[in-house]
């Protein structure tokens, strides 16, 4: 494809990352969720899958939805470096996504984890797929974090005990700004690891075919608010 | 003593709630009690009320909670208590219930049961419910429930042989229950191979509390609960024609040690055969005679074992009941109809009424499409307060 003299101005260097090697989960549901990078040409779907989630106040849905919209689409305009996507997918239906970048080739910073499917930990085990391509599969050093709710905070802070690098200010500082970076070092990965990162490889030709094709999810937990005596989802 | 009937039954969705102010919720649950007593507009007729909480005070910074319940659903100038007994509140202010309507004091009465732990995060809440131990020889060294549990898990296995796929098939068969009612926190199918046989499952369902996993332990909840109850003999009852009364047959309440290593045997949970002694004798009933059971299952061993205690099955024998499937919703005697604790969720304060709840739903036929018991005479409740020192046994039946 042709492009612009200008456009290509404006284009980001790329590094020319890894891929990820696509694995299979068994969810406590006992569905198996295929855990694999996507390509720019389906950032489509997932910005579909994201939108309806912009307007979720509850537990932070809002500004992870919008900041990772953002990160998706900047993504697919070619506007943002070094980027990487991961989803995770059952039967081909988006159960979450995570966004990430390398600022070069011996640090990551990690964006943004969004689970839609709830209560299965599926957010947890696609942010230790993102964690693991940064410092597997790109042999990264370390990888730079910070949460903008208080369910990724107790996931990723004090769960993976990251470091504080508060006093290493301003030589490493997470660019989504506001509170302290903590970093995730290759020496606590590998303590944590075994407890954290989980699926197998390689996917089963057949598994791997039903996430080929994403599809947006059909139902979304976030946007069923409370209603008195269940009658919500006695309903529904 | 006067026979007393359930007529009415309330309940919130179990979750995190805690964009809700407690009272509000309570509120929430009495009011659908009294719609579903068919008393909105009398209510007034509600002589007295009695609210089970634990940590307003700690958690939520409230106190008085009666004195507010009844204010904010407008039945002043009804007298207003709130019962505070540990995990064990919701029967127990079901008990004062009971009496005070036994004893001639009240004709119709209201019972409450309500908590908002999601207020603070998971650490503190655990170490809210830990205050229940005793402060220095239990709680100093820094025990919570969840390592009594797992101390109590591990000493069941060695001795009688049970293994972690039998508990994770406990709470597959309680997850089973939960999916199909519409009031549970955990609301999700669990499978044997996700949580227990997939190379997946260490993570997935990863150790809380060695021996016990994430799946073998009750979430922490939010949630009320409410029950109507009317002295049968009353002429109050004439406003209760809607449904039919589910009798309280049997209540049967005991203490144990406060600090655990007392006992002669940590794994004889005495209150739980006392106070179950007690309903059954009170109720002329036996365990042979109950068609269901809610039992605390705040952590999946206590299924097993306070079936044990309440002559369901032989010492050591109950995990043989879960493989073959007898505690199943179609099962011979099926157990935590509700998805129990594990499932369902574990508000503290309503935990002993929702109980109740689902004896008055599955003896009434109204439990939902595929986790009604079939033609239930008898169901029986065991909340258990402490690590099984204060438990309270009810039995419910058709009128």
């Amino acid at each position: 494809m042709i492009v612009d003299e200008l456009e290509k101005k404006l284009r980001p260097p790329e590094m020319g990352l890894a891929p990820y090697p696509a694995k299979v989960i068994t969810l406590a549901s006992g569905e198996k969720m295929v855990c694999r990078e996507v390509s720019r040409e389906e950032a489509g779907v997932l910005l579909e899958t994201i939108f309806p989630l912009i307007g979720v106040p509850d537990d932070f849905y809002d500004i992870v939805a919008v900041r990772m919209y953002s990160e998706i689409l900047g993504w697919y305009r070619y506007r943002v470096a070094n980027e990487f996507v991961i989803v995770g997918a059952i039967d081909g239906e988006i159960a979450g996504i995570v966004t990430s970048r390398c600022v070069d080739e011996k640090v990551g910073m990690s964006l943004h984890t969004l689970t839609i499917k709830r209560g299965l930990r599926v957010g947890a085990q696609l942010f230790a797929a993102k964690m693991e391509h940064h410092l597997e599969f790109l042999n990264q050093e370390e990888v730079w974090i910070v949460a903008e709710s208080p369910i990724g905070f107790r996931r990723w802070m004090i769960e993976y005990g990251l470091e504080n690098a508060y006093d290493r200010y301003p030589e490493t500082h997470h660019e989504l700004g506001g509170v302290p970076t903590y970093v995730l070092t290759k020496e606590i990965y590998n303590r944590v690891r075994d407890e954290k990162v989980t699926g197998v490889r390689p996917v089963p030709p057949e598994l791997l075919a039903t996430a080929e094709c994403l599809r947006v999810p059909k139902e979304y937990p976030q946007l069923q608010r409370y209603r008195r005596g269940g009658q919500k989802r006695r309903g529904s | 003593m006067r026979k007393v009937g359930i007529v009415g039954i309330g309940h919130t969705v179990f979750g995190n709630l805690s964009e809700f102010d407690l009272v509000d919720i309570m509120s929430f649950a009495s009011a659908d009690a009294l719609d579903d007593a068919d008393i909105r507009k009398e209510r007034k007729i509600i002589d007295q009320v009695f609210v089970a909480n634990v940590g307003a005070g700690l958690l939520n910074h409230q106190t008085a909670i009666a004195s507010s319940l009844v204010s904010r659903i407008d039945l002043e100038p009804a007298m207003a208590e709130t019962v505070e007994n540990g995990p064990a509140s919701g029967a127990s202010a079901l008990k004062c219930g009971y009496t005070a309507i036994a004893s001639g004091m009240a004709d119709v009465v209201m019972v409450t049961g309500g908590e908002v732990m999601r207020a603070v995060t998971g650490w503190k809440a655990t170490d809210f419910v830990a205050t229940l131990l005793h402060p220095e020889a239990e709680y100093n060294y820094g025990l919570t429930l969840p390592a009594f549990a797992a101390m109590f898990t591990r000493l069941y296995m060695e001795r009688y042989g049970l293994t972690e796929e039998e508990l994770a098939m406990v709470a597959v068969k309680d997850h089973d229950n939960g999916i199909k009612n519409p009031y549970a926190h955990v609301p999700y199918t669990c499978t044997l191979e996700g949580i227990y046989g997939s190379p997946d499952a260490n993570v997935v369902n990863n150790l809380i509390a060695d021996p016990l996993r994430l799946y073998n332990m009750c979430p922490v909840s939010d949630g009320a609960a409410s029950l109507v109850l009317c002295a049968l003999d009353s002429a109050k009852m004439k406003h209760f024609k809607k449904k039919p009364p589910i009798l309280i047959q049997g209540i049967g309440a005991a203490t144990d040690t406060h600090c655990i290593h007392h006992r002669k045997d940590p794994l004889e949970l005495k209150a739980v055969a006392l106070s179950a002694e007690r309903a059954y004798k009170m109720a002329g009933l036996g365990p042979k005679d109950i068609s269901f059971a809610e039992l605390h299952d705040a952590f999946v061993i206590l299924e097993l074992a306070i079936s044990e205690e309440v002559g369901f099955f032989k010492k050591g024998r109950a995990r043989e009941a879960v493989v073959q499937g007898l505690t199943r919703i179609d099962g011979k005697l099926p157990i935590n109809t509700s998805g129990g604790l594990k499932a369902k969720g574990h508000p503290l304060g309503a935990t002993g009424v929702s109980q109740v709840f689902e004896l008055v739903k599955q003896l009434r036929g109204e439990a939902e499409e595929g986790r009604q018991v079939g033609n239930p005479k008898h169901g029986m409740a065991v909340n258990f307060g402490g690590f099984g020192n204060n438990v309270v046994t009810t039995i419910c039946s058709k009128e």
